[in-house]
Parts: structure tokens; C-alpha cells; sequence
């Protein structure tokens, strides 16, 4: 059973259909009360830094989520703006992240990408994947994800990198360290290569 | 290698059924749209673009059952249009799974729409589409209400206005040629993707995989879509749901760029 965390800022019917086409339960947890006797969680999120802080702090998420990520070692995964709030802050917004990774969220440079690269970057990439990751599990062939953003993480160094992928510069499009996960790409949008990677979460992870 | 986002633009009638027009007017019956999003599905298409064509024209709301079946069984990026007129059907939309919401008639009739979909839901939300014709002086305007009705603005105007008030992307869509496979209006494109700093989608006149290169590299578009090449096949327009294989789309479009 995959808990997914709704704070008002997240596509969570997606994330719902693709996990039950892969035969995932999954629930919805609305209050900081839902989210005591999580197993497996999955923050996502669309939108602006700030408002999905805001929302998590107004639903008294936040220690409730420290406790569960970082002293019962619950597994989570960020996707979109949900992997950008594990990292400490955000050109976009003023607030800080959840600071779990040591990363932050940063513009797209705009002056290392030609005219013709726009921001938001907005399509499909072929993403790398270090080999060691259990997330990478059930790949043959480098995957493509289906990415809309304006911003990207940088990480402080590559330990915590997951995956990569390129517009116009390389960005760092996931990031893990131990039971938190994050992926900059929408993988509930991203056909098989999006089910095989929610596999590997709700599986191996 | 750079990938490009191929779009198949289906469009729903007056009934719910799934129908390609020919510029803007003349409509041929296509089928059953959970039927066609189900073969795009398998067929693991980039995205798509889902537009209620008679929704504004009749003051209707957007099918939210019809939507809602669709969006379930379809694990690609969809943006809608057609009918939608506030943020909270916007919020109805994505609360659905839609992933974008596509504004026409009402981005340009609604002062502040646009601008206050991109604060509530992010400009990467929020798609302008511009339906563009050509007057016999070969003058581009923007039409609303499905190209009944014209608004007297250039499409770069349009575009940037849009873009100014929060819009993450806009789509040029050619009335003239819609339907046509006579290409895309290049210079019309090239006009709006020099104008602004957002993805701009080609729509209107693509015949096969060769017409997206152009469009992409010469033009300046970010993305391309198409709607006949999709349903039709051969020179009888036999309906067929179609899309290029992975393989194709490398060798013809993407290791080109």
C-alpha cells in the first residue's frame, strides 16, 4: 500500500490510475492523521515552491513527515515540484524545502540554452540512470520521461544523484539518498518507462 | 539527441464523438474518442491535445464524465479545450488528471483568465491556442469561437499578450490549413516563435513525418502537432488511428536536429 500525499498542489489522480494499472493500492492521506501508519509514500506535486510549503506546513504535515522519513526511514518519493521540496530551497520561492537532501532547487540557466531550447522545458528526455539504484530495476534500454519545469536541483555533490538528463545543459533529474527518492520527470505520464520505475518504488525500494 | 513532442490533436463534436475537420469547417466522423485515446495509449504517443470544438458555440461546460473515462486509461500528458470559461473548472479538469488546460475563445473575451490560471496553477498549466487565418492580403488574424469569429488581432500580438498575462505555451494553429496536408504555415510560426520565449506547438497542415523538420528547425517551433495524418489514411482518408513508430520519429526527425 502506497500512501500519496495530497496537499492540495499535486496531479494525484495520475499518480492513483498508473499505480492501479499495475496492481498498486494506494490511498490518499488529506491530514497529518493520515499519515501516521504510512508504508510507502509519494509526495507529488505541480505548481509553486512556496505554495506547496505552505500547503504542507498548513496541513500540519511537516513533522509528521521528518518523523516518518527520517526516524522510521519510511520510504518517499518526490515527484515534479514534490522532488524539489526534499532539497533545502528554491530560486522560486522564499521558503525552505524539507532540506532532506543536500541540494537546492535552481532556474534553468537561460543563458546556457540557444533560442530555440525554451523554459519551461516541457517534453520527453532519455534519462541515465546510475546503475546502482534498485529504481533503475527492469530497464534494458535507456527510459524517456515526460518532463515539464522550469527549475532543476543541483546537488552539493554527485553522491546523491540518481539520474540525469540534458535540454540544452545536463540537469540532475533525480536524486536519492537512502529511503528518499525524487525525480524531476512526471513518471505517472510516462507511459511504460513511468510503470516500470513505480514498480521498482513500490517493490524494491 | 534532442526529442520533439509529436501531438496528436483529436477534436470532440457537439455528441462526444470524435471528428477532423478540414479548414475549420467541413467534418468527417472519426469514432469513438476512448477508443482512439486507448490505441494512442498503446501506441505510447508523446501527448495530446483533446479540444471540445462546439463546447464555446453551444455555452457548454467540458464533459467531465467523458474527460474523466479518458484521462483514466491514458498514462501520457493530455491538455484539454474546448468550453471553459473559470479556474474552478480548471481545477475540475485537473482534479480529473488533466495535465494542461487549452484557452481559445475565453483567453481572449475573459480580462484576467489567463493570468489568473497561470498564478493558480502554474504558467506550464496553462496553453493558448491561437486558431490564425489570412485575409486574400495574406494578413494573419486570430479567430475565436472556432473560427467563427475575428478578433482582429496578429497572432504575435496574441502571442505575446498571452505570454505576458502567464502562458507557458501557445499553439498556432492554421485555419487555412487545417486539414489540408499542405504543411505547416511556416512563416506564420516562424512570426510567433520569434516573439516570444515559451514553447510554441505548429498545428495545421502536417502530411507526414517529414513536414515536422521544418517546422522545428526552421520556424522555431518547440513541438508539433497534427490531427489528419493521425486518423486518415490514404488517399481515400480511410479512418486509422495511427502514429510513427519510436524508430521512425529518430530517424526522421529527432537525429536530424
Amino acid at each position: 500500500m502506497i500512501t500519496i500525499i495530497d496537499y492540495d498542489a499535486g496531479n494525484l489522480k495520475s499518480v492513483q490510475n498508473m499505480l492501479r494499472s499495475i496492481g498498486v493500492d494506494s490511498k490518499i492521506a488529506s491530514t497529518a492523521g493520515d499519515l501516521q501508519n504510512a508504508a510507502k509514500l509519494i509526495l507529488p506535486g505541480v505548481g509553486h515552491f512556496d505554495f506547496g510549503m505552505k500547503n504542507l506546513t498548513e496541513r500540519g504535515m511537516i513533522d509528521v513527515l521528518n518523523e516518518k522519513v527520517l526516524e522510521q526511514k519510511t520510504p518517499i518519493l518526490g515527484i515534479c515540484l514534490g522532488a524539489q521540496l526534499l532539497t533545502r530551497g528554491s530560486d522560486e520561492g522564499k521558503l525552505p524545502g524539507l532540506g532532506w537532501v543536500a541540494a537546492d532547487t535552481c532556474c534553468f540557466d537561460v543563458a546556457r540554452l540557444d533560442d530555440s531550447l525554451r523554459v519551461p522545458h516541457m517534453g520527453w528526455a532519455d534519462t541515465q540512470f546510475k546503475s546502482a539504484s534498485p529504481l533503475f530495476d527492469g530497464f534494458d534500454e535507456t527510459p524517456r520521461f515526460y518532463y515539464v519545469h522550469s527549475y532543476h536541483i543541483v546537488c552539493d555533490d554527485d553522491s546523491v544523484e540518481l539520474c540525469h538528463a540534458t535540454h540544452g545543459y545536463r540537469f540532475v533529474a533525480g536524486v536519492v539518498h537512502g529511503n528518499i527518492a525524487g525525480v524531476q520527470f512526471h513518471p505517472e505520464k510516462s507511459h511504460s518507462f513511468g510503470k516500470k520505475l513505480l514498480a521498482s518504488f513500490a517493490q524494491v525500494f | 539527441m534532442r526529442r520533439i513532442r509529436v501531438i496528436p490533436t483529436l477534436l470532440l463534436n457537439a455528441d462526444g464523438g470524435l471528428v477532423k475537420t478540414t479548414k475549420f469547417a467541413k467534418r468527417t466522423y472519426i469514432g469513438d474518442p476512448i477508443n482512439a485515446v486507448k490505441i494512442y495509449n498503446e501506441k505510447e504517443v508523446n501527448e495530446l491535445l483533446l479540444l471540445d470544438i462546439d463546447a464555446t458555440r453551444e455555452g457548454r461546460e467540458p464533459r467531465y464524465d467523458l474527460i474523466e473515462d479518458i484521462v483514466s486509461e491514458a498514462f501520457m500528458p493530455i491538455g484539454y479545450g474546448g468550453g471553459i470559461t473559470s479556474v474552478d473548472q480548471m481545477a475540475r479538469l485537473f482534479q480529473l488528471g488533466m495535465e494542461k488546460v487549452v484557452l481559445s475563445t475565453a483567453a481572449q473575451e475573459i480580462p484576467g483568465l489567463v493570468r489568473s490560471a497561470s498564478e493558480r496553477f502554474g504558467a506550464q498549466s496553462v496553453v493558448v491556442c491561437l486558431d490564425a487565418k489570412r485575409s486574400w492580403v495574406r494578413k494573419c488574424s486570430v479567430y475565436t469561437h472556432c473560427g467563427m469569429k475575428n478578433t482582429g488581432l496578429s497572432p504575435v500580438a496574441a502571442a505575446q499578450v498571452a505570454v505576458e498575462q502567464g502562458a507557458g505555451e501557445i499553439v498556432v494553429y492554421s485555419m487555412e490549413r487545417d486539414g489540408t496536408y499542405s504543411g505547416y504555415d511556416l512563416e506564420l510560426l516562424r512570426s510567433v516563435s520569434a516573439a516570444v520565449r515559451v514553447p510554441v506547438i505548429a498545428c495545421g497542415g502536417a502530411r507526414n513525418v517529414d513536414d515536422f523538420y521544418p517546422a522545428i528547425a526552421q520556424a522555431g517551433g518547440s513541438a508539433v502537432a497534427a490531427g489528419s495524418m493521425f486518423v486518415f489514411q490514404g488517399a481515400q482518408r480511410g479512418v486509422l488511428i495511427s502514429y510513427p513508430s519510436e524508430t521512425e520519429l529518430q530517424e526522421r526527425l529527432f537525429q536530424k536536429l
